[in-house]
């Protein structure tokens, strides 16, 4: 597992491969969008999606947990897909957030599925978390500065060989981030779609998650699309001139 | 043994000059003694005709109202074509008949309509058939049914829309029981499995065969391109010219192609040449309907001289006026070269007339062994295979919408459909479990099943919620995600769509190649792109999955013999007979049965080359289990290539021990393992989570965010997966990937014939006959499962390079200047 070192104003961040950011010098971890319960949302509305996706998200936060011992763990809101998430959570989930609270002080930050604190679940719940020189809100506003996201769950795709690789990224430029969401059903809006774009002018850097590191690629943000117009002529090979990042 | 037709049908086919076939007369003769047909004939043979007439008797002698025969076609535009064409017959006789269709087309208010007042004859799709059986009147609908007529039975048994039609006849079974069926099928490898589909009792039982043998043998030739003869390629662009000037010799051509991307392709190439401006046409499966028919009403009215088409005109209305079919590329079966021959010329005492166009040298060969598979009459297609599960699924909720049902009832009625005849107990059981609350061995969401039991044990739906939201969602069709493509600024039309994958690799100012124009993509909007007509550039053309299809087992059979058996060389043009000839001084012919592989270093790698003849698909599957086991075995391979012929492996070391590569237990853990990651799994459980339910493709008042409802497939497989491997919908899934897109038949039919025939050549250079398959490589993408790391890998380092960046690259951008790499284990809080 290889973890990769941004700068988000004075700070120094660390990406983790698994989804979470790290901030050594708080022993914080934040992760986005657990979107728990969204299999049991999809079946209140007919679609009887398999029911363990809750169990599979908590076990990737249990794994980060465990990986990196954080004194704070802030999630970044959409913890829930929908208000009454939280009240048809299993007890056997129940019990492992309870766990996880007495290991780690727990920040809800509240998103717009989950507006409100999460009904008998332990830890606190905040619109925003202000720590040191960053904030950690569910989603990002234009202009700010050392903010830490979620909300978009921001994939990119990469050209290559002839195939296209999909992932969830982190973006990130020197004043914002913007994490992938950690959710088992959670899909992907893709980082050129404006609303991701216009939120990094001046352009940034994605890194999309895979096994054990991640991948970097320069991101345009709404600044000139096509970064293939930019690189000196003939360094890349044939079909690989669609490069978006 | 043939009746007579009774009036006013005689005086009517003797005021055209017309003689009712024997065929005719045998169909006829044998549906009013109560039995069902299976009527194969060649194309213009008058089948249609055939299967209406016993319902046209009927009707006459005896009239009543509501419905009496469903005539269901796997084409929209041919049900509304054969209504018209019924009308004839009806009006000029007299008939008090009343035939209307039902479509996805067919408008709300119409539907209301057939309701309450069914006409005697209707004309439907599967589809439209699956929706009707699953209403709460269909009972009372369907009441007076006496007749079915399925048309282009060959086209539809072993497919899963054929599945939903078996399951859909088998209802009418059970609502009006003793009906009888008709089939019309073009020849087929498999006639048995077509009287079973056909029969009422799933086993093909008192099903009639009746058959119109002969027409006049198709005349068939091959046509090379001028100068060389291409080592490789598929498109055959060289023959343009030559393809031009049939076209201008003949009053109208189908310029038949093997993918969207060649009609493209070879479209554009045409009109390049065309300097008399001839009205030449392109037709395919991703064109907007519009254009299509715009296209197809030209042909009718005779207004072409030639289409470039696709599938898309495989099966259909009879054009009448086509002179003559060419065929770009290879045939790859001798059932769909006839299909397709038969569309020129639909009159059985003249011979059609067709030409196969060659793209490259194997492909000459292919083209002559097609061309004697149909002098021999040898068809090809799959064995029937077993019903899909997914299908199940979909029709078992669809029964509970129009009613209650005892599950031991309906276990014997889908056990009548012939694709289910041996549906086990199990697979039924889970199949239902899965519609009620999901089948999961976690048992959470009993509070929103489907269905119910009720205190006498049959099943019911929860609602009407359930069955509205149900009647969206029929169909076996599920297309790649798409976007359409339109034409920028005020009355800029729809031109068709791509699939949304090759949208994610346009930037602005690309150019493509798209409905026969030249397009610059402007912007991705909500759910389709901007374009307008011309650019620079080197044009992209979009590429479309599953476009193609591999070689039959029969045709690679053929082809190998005739490769071994120099006696047939001077049958072929000087080219081809002067590479085979070197390759017999220069290495070995690969031999009728066993396996050649030819192993030589070039460049700083060693290739390896095995002459499968399985096909594409089955070699894809086959590389991915061979580069595996090279990797075990310490050679370092490095990657794959795979044709319809031809498999080709390149590594860093020399492969060794080649018989011991390609041992039988190949197909073991590798296989479990790669399949489960493989992207084609992913994509098959797509298909089946749609059929089967699991996944909507419209939600009640969702209609327009269709791409925001849907949840991605691959993360419900993931999940699936981990915690329920043996769940009924993956069991399906591993089911249709065996069948289709890893061939998995076929490899281990493939691994047991080789075993111990296997030649082992070693060159110090490469062979004649592995030029074409070497030149392969880089234009074939690899398909890739746990691979995309290493893609990625590739792709980060190569932009790392191109922007200046120092490599290993890192997160080292501008913005983060004192950043570096830091590969660090375990904790970093800590």
């Amino acid at each position: 597992m290889s973890a990769a070192p941004i700068h988000l104003g004075a700070e120094r961040l660390m990406l983790e491969p698994g989804g979470a950011v790290l901030w050594p010098a708080q022993k914080l971890m934040a992760v986005a969008d657990l979107h728990l319960e969204k299999g049991s949302a999809a079946a209140a509305k007919g679609s009887l999606l398999p029911p363990w996706d809750s169990a599979a998200t908590l076990d990737r936060l249990a794994l980060l947990l465990r990986r990196h011992r954080p004194a704070v763990t802030v999630l970044l809101g959409d913890s829930f897909h929908d208000r009454a998430g939280a009240a048809r959570l299993a007890a056997a989930e129940r019990e492992r957030l309870g766990l996880m609270a007495r290991a780690t002080r727990l920040v809800w930050v509240l998103g717009n599925h989950d507006p409100e604190a999460p009904s008998g679940l332990p830890g606190e719940a905040v619109a925003e978390f202000v720590l040191g020189g960053l904030v950690f809100r569910h989603q990002a506003r234009p202009g700010a500065k050392g903010e830490v996201s979620g909300h978009f769950h921001p994939k990119a795709s990469i050209p290559a060989r002839g195939a296209t690789v999909v992932r969830p990224c982190f973006v990130a430029d020197s004043r914002r981030l913007i994490l992938p969401a950690l959710g088992a059903y959670t899909g992907g809006l893709d980082v050129h779609d404006p609303a991701i774009a216009g939120l990094f002018p001046r352009g940034g850097r994605v890194f999309l998650l895979g096994q054990g590191r991640l991948f970097s690629f320069p991101y345009q943000g709404r600044a000139a699309r096509g970064a293939a117009e930019a690189l000196p002529a003939g360094t890349l090979p044939a079909g690989q001139g669609a490069f978006k990042l | 043994m043939s009746g007579t037709l009774p009036e006013p049908f005689a005086g009517w086919f003797a005021r055209r000059g017309w003689v009712p076939r024997a065929h005719q007369l045998d169909v006829l003769a044998a549906a009013l003694e109560g039995e069902s047909v299976l009527l194969t004939a060649p194309t213009g043979g008058g089948k249609t005709l055939a299967g209406f007439l016993p319902s046209l008797v009927e009707l006459h002698g005896a009239p009543c109202p509501g419905l009496h025969s469903l005539y269901v076609s796997p084409l929209k535009a041919l049900a509304a074509d054969i209504a018209r064409n019924l009308m004839a017959p009806v009006e000029e006789m007299g008939l008090s008949v009343t035939v209307e269709t039902r479509t996805g087309d067919t408008s709300t208010a119409k539907r209301k309509a057939q309701k309450e007042a069914p006409p005697n004859i209707l004309l439907t799709t599967p589809e439209s058939l699956a929706v009707l059986v699953s209403q709460p009147e269909a009972a009372a609908f369907f009441a007076t049914l006496k007749a079915i007529v399925v048309d282009e039975v060959h086209a539809l048994a072993g497919t899963k829309r054929g599945d939903q039609l078996a399951l859909g006849m088998a209802r009418l079974g059970v609502l009006a029981p003793g009906v009888r069926r008709i089939g019309l099928s073009a020849t087929a490898a498999h006639p048995a499995a077509l009287v079973a589909y056909v029969s009422g009792d799933g086993r093909g039982g008192g099903v009639r065969r009746v058959e119109v043998s002969g027409g006049v043998p198709p005349a068939i030739e091959v046509m090379l391109p001028e100068g060389r003869l291409p080592w490789s390629g598929h498109m055959g662009l060289a023959s343009a010219p030559l393809v031009l000037e049939r076209i201008r010799a003949a009053g109208m051509t189908i310029v038949f192609v093997n993918t969207r991307a060649q009609a493209e392709l070879m479209f554009q190439e045409l009109w390049k040449l065309n300097e008399e401006t001839l009205p030449i046409a392109i037709h395919h499966g991703s064109l907007e309907p519009d254009q299509r028919q715009k296209v197809e009403r030209a042909m009718a009215a005779g207004q072409l001289r030639a289409v470039v088409a696709t599938s898309s005109l495989d099966l259909g209305i009879d054009w009448g006026g086509v002179d003559q079919v060419l065929q770009i590329g290879a045939p790859k079966g001798v059932s769909r070269l006839l299909q397709r021959v038969g569309r020129a010329n639909h009159r059985m005492d003249e011979a059609s007339r067709a030409v196969l166009v060659p793209a490259n040298r194997f492909e000459v060969l292919e083209c002559e062994a097609a061309i004697q598979g149909v002098a021999a009459g040898e068809l090809d297609g799959d064995p029937p295979r077993a019903g899909g599960l997914d299908v199940l699924a979909q029709h078992v909720l669809g029964v509970a919408c129009a009613g209650p049902f005892l599950p031991e009832e309906l276990y014997a009625e889908v056990r009548r459909a012939s694709p289910y005849a041996e549906l086990s107990r199990r697979d039924f059981r889970d199949v239902l479990e899965f519609v009620e609350h999901g089948g999961y061995s976690l048992q959470a969401y009993h509070q929103f099943r489907k269905l119910f039991r009720d205190s006498e044990g049959r099943v019911q739906v929860m609602g009407e919620r359930v069955a509205r939201q149900h009647r969206m969602n029929i169909g076996t069709i599920v297309e790649e995600p798409m976007i359409k493509v339109r034409l920028a600024g005020r009355g800029g039309g729809t031109l068709g769509e791509v699939e949304e994958y090759f949208v994610n690799g346009l930037v602005e100012g690309d150019t493509f190649m798209f409905a026969g124009r030249l397009l610059r993509f402007v912007r991705l909007r909500e759910t389709w792109i901007e374009v307008v007509e011309g650019g620079s550039g080197e044009p992209k053309v979009p590429a479309y999955a599953g476009g193609r299809m591999p070689l039959t087992t029969n045709l690679a059979a053929r082809v190998r013999a005739m490769l071994n058996d120099p006696a047939t060389w001077p049958g072929f043009p000087e080219p081809v007979q002067e590479w085979l000839r070197l390759q017999r001084s220069l290495s070995r012919l690969p031999g009728r049965d066993g396996l050649l592989v030819e192993t030589f270093p070039r460049g700083d790698v060693h290739f390896l080359v095995a002459y499968c003849f399985e096909g594409r698909n089955a070699h894809q599957t086959l590389g991915m289990l061979l580069t595996r086991r090279m990797e075990r075995f310490g050679f370092q391979p490095l990657g794959f290539v795979a044709t319809d012929y031809v498999l080709a492996t390149w590594s860093a070391r020399a492969p060794e021990d080649v018989a011991r590569l390609f041992e039988e237990d190949m197909l073991g853990d590798d296989l479990e393992a790669w399949m489960a990651e493989s992207s084609m799994l992913r994509r098959t459980f797509r298909n089946v989570a749609v059929i089967a339910g699991l996944i909507e493709r419209h939600h009640p008042g969702q209609e327009k965010t269709r791409r925001q409802v849907t949840v991605n497939s691959d993360l419900i497989y993931n999940v699936l997966r981990r915690h329920q491997p043996d769940h009924v919908l993956l069991r399906a899934t591993r089911a249709d990937a065996a069948g289709g897109l890893t061939d998995l038949g076929r490899i281990a039919e493939f691994l047991r014939r080789i075993q111990r025939r296997i030649r082992h050549v070693r060159l110090s250079r490469v062979s004649p006959l592995a030029v074409p398959v070497l030149l392969e490589i880089g234009r074939e993408s690899v398909r890739s499962g746990e691979g995309d790391d290493a893609l990625l890998a590739e792709a980060e380092t190569l932009v790392a390079e191109a922007m200046g960046e120092v490599a290993p690259p890192g997160p080292s951008a501008r913005f983060m200047p004192k950043a570096r790499r830091e590969p660090r284990q375990g904790r970093l809080l800590a």
